[in-house]
């Protein structure tokens, strides 16, 4: 026998957390305080959602890690090895094949299903932290419905920039009621939030969790005159042609060339591999 | 305490709540769906269902409430024993266990507060059966509409009105589980006929 405990945390831990969790589901978009525990990694590591997935995890799970849409970069890999090393579980990068997905900064391309849990990693729960710094009172204007600040916050923007500046954690309403931060991901990102999958967000350092059952309405909040935009890129991917995704830019040459590619690489990959090219893909023959 | 007080404990106790938990989160998220959760047995008439929720949720920082037929020296021994939650009345109950007659009147059970609406009972249900038929479900977690057989009707459509506060409840019969969140708005199909 090892000396932690299956994924990790500690029976007593695991089951605050999950009553945590379920409170989060049965108050869609109210962020549920709990007593978040050190973990052996910094808390810019997402702990928030490391613990959520370590109360989420069964022994049958396949968990996928990603990080801005990729599976490969340290933070990933660092929490997919923690699981594989302390649950003993599958793991995988293909979005599909995954039950719990934990991620930081984006939802994947792939429309996610029943029996899929999206497990977010938060550094900033409260989305009038930046109005209202007390917690006291921003509890206070939850409660109170109070969200008319956000607004006039949001109209700010138009007046100044001409249409609503906020591209990364772009605030949504959920099921009518709360005001929600949906963690940095991509305003691209926000109309997906309306899924079938279960989504679960953990912030460690703030110590809160807040949850989104499936099939909950979630909207971006906007203005009659300036309606959401989720804003995508008017190119497309340079390695499968995709229009559809959200897309990062890479320099590719010391000259400033420059690629957009899909953040998503799960999905670019699979794109690729079913044939789909871009303007900068390797021809038929340098591929082979 | 005897011997069964000692016993009905979970296998592997890291597996098995953990199993029991996906079980406890897919049913209060997708209402009326039914999921099996099963390993820990209590005491008659608790069912393994029920026995498995209490001892993967509570523990002694949860206030429990064992109402009617549920309370009884046998299943107060082994909630000692397995749990360690403090026993209490429904007024200061996180989680009640009991028939739907014995936990009647719900609206003794805190509803949570307006800044803290997560303070507020879970209600474990003690079914004969559980059948996907009689009310209609519809709300978070449910495409278009569910089907799932309540105890009653009145009591869910207040409590749906009192959201963003009010219970939370899960109903068991033998392994079998289902919930219903505060956020579920119930009809009966037979009055909107
Ligand atoms: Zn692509």
């Amino acid at each position: 026998m090892s000396d932690y405990n299956f994924a990790y945390l500690d029976e007593q831990t695991k089951r605050m957390i999950r009553r945590a969790i379920l409170k989060g589901i049965a108050i869609p978009g109210y962020q549920v305080p709990f007593a978040s525990r050190e973990m052996p990694m910094p808390y810019g590591w997402g702990t928030g959602g490391v613990q959520v997935t370590a109360a989420c995890l069964t022994p049958e799970d396949t968990l996928k890690v990603i990080d801005q849409g990729a599976d490969d970069t340290t933070n990933a890999v660092s929490i997919r090895k923690f699981f594989e090393k302390t649950a003993e579980i599958a793991v995988t990068e293909k979005t599909g094949d995954a039950t719990v997905i934990q991620t930081r900064h984006r939802i994947p391309e792939e429309p996610l299903g029943e029996g899929q849990i999206l497990v977010y990693q938060v550094p900033i729960p409260e989305p009038l932290r930046f109005l209202e710094p007390r917690e006291t009172e921003t509890r206070k204007m939850h409660a109170l419905e109070e969200y008319g600040l956000m607004h006039v916050k949001l109209y700010e923007d138009i007046a100044r920039h001409g249409h609503i500046a906020t591209s990364y954690a772009y605030p949504v309403k959920v099921e009518g009621r709360y005001v929600m931060d949906p963690s940095p991901i991509p305003k691209f990102d926000n109309p997906k939030m309306e899924m079938a999958a279960i989504q679960l967000f953990g912030a460690g350092r703030e110590q809160r969790i807040y949850a989104v059952p499936p099939y909950t309405k979630v909207v971006s909040l906007d203005f009659e005159d300036h309606p959401f935009d989720p804003s995508k890129a008017d190119h497309p991917c340079d390695l499968c042609g995709a229009e559809h995704t959200y897309l990062d830019e890479v320099i590719i040459d010391d000259a400033g060339g420059r690629m957009f590619v899909c953040s998503d690489t799960d999905y670019c990959a699979g794109r690729q591999a079913k044939g789909h090219r871009g303007r900068l893909s390797p021809t038929e023959e340098a591929a082979q | 305490m005897d011997m069964q007080s000692l016993s009905g404990g979970f296998a592997t106790p890291p597996q098995d709540s953990s199993r029991a938990f996906r079980a406890a989160l897919e049913t209060l998220a997708r209402p009326g769906t039914i999921h099996d959760i099963s390993g820990a047995k209590a005491p008659a008439p608790v069912s393994e269902a029920a026995a498995t929720l209490i001892l993967t949720l509570c523990d002694p920082e949860t206030p429990l409430y064992l109402a009617g037929a549920h309370d009884t020296p046998d299943i107060r021994d082994w909630v000692a024993f397995h749990i360690g939650a403090p026993l209490v009345g429904p007024e200061q109950a996180m989680f009640a266990l009991g028939a739907w007659e014995a936990l009647s009147p719900i609206t003794v059970f805190p509803i949570g507060t307006p800044e803290y609406p997560d303070r507020s009972t879970t209600l474990i249900v003690e079914m004969d059966t559980l059948n996907q038929d009689g009310m209609r479900l519809s709300g978070p977690g449910i495409k278009d509409s569910a089907m799932l057989a309540l105890p009653d009707l009145a009591p869910f459509q207040m409590n749906a009105g009192l959201f963003p506060l009010g219970l939370d409840f899960y109903f068991t019969a033998g392994t079998r589980l289902a919930g219903l969140p505060r956020t579920t708005n119930v009809s009966d199909l037979m009055e909107a006929n």
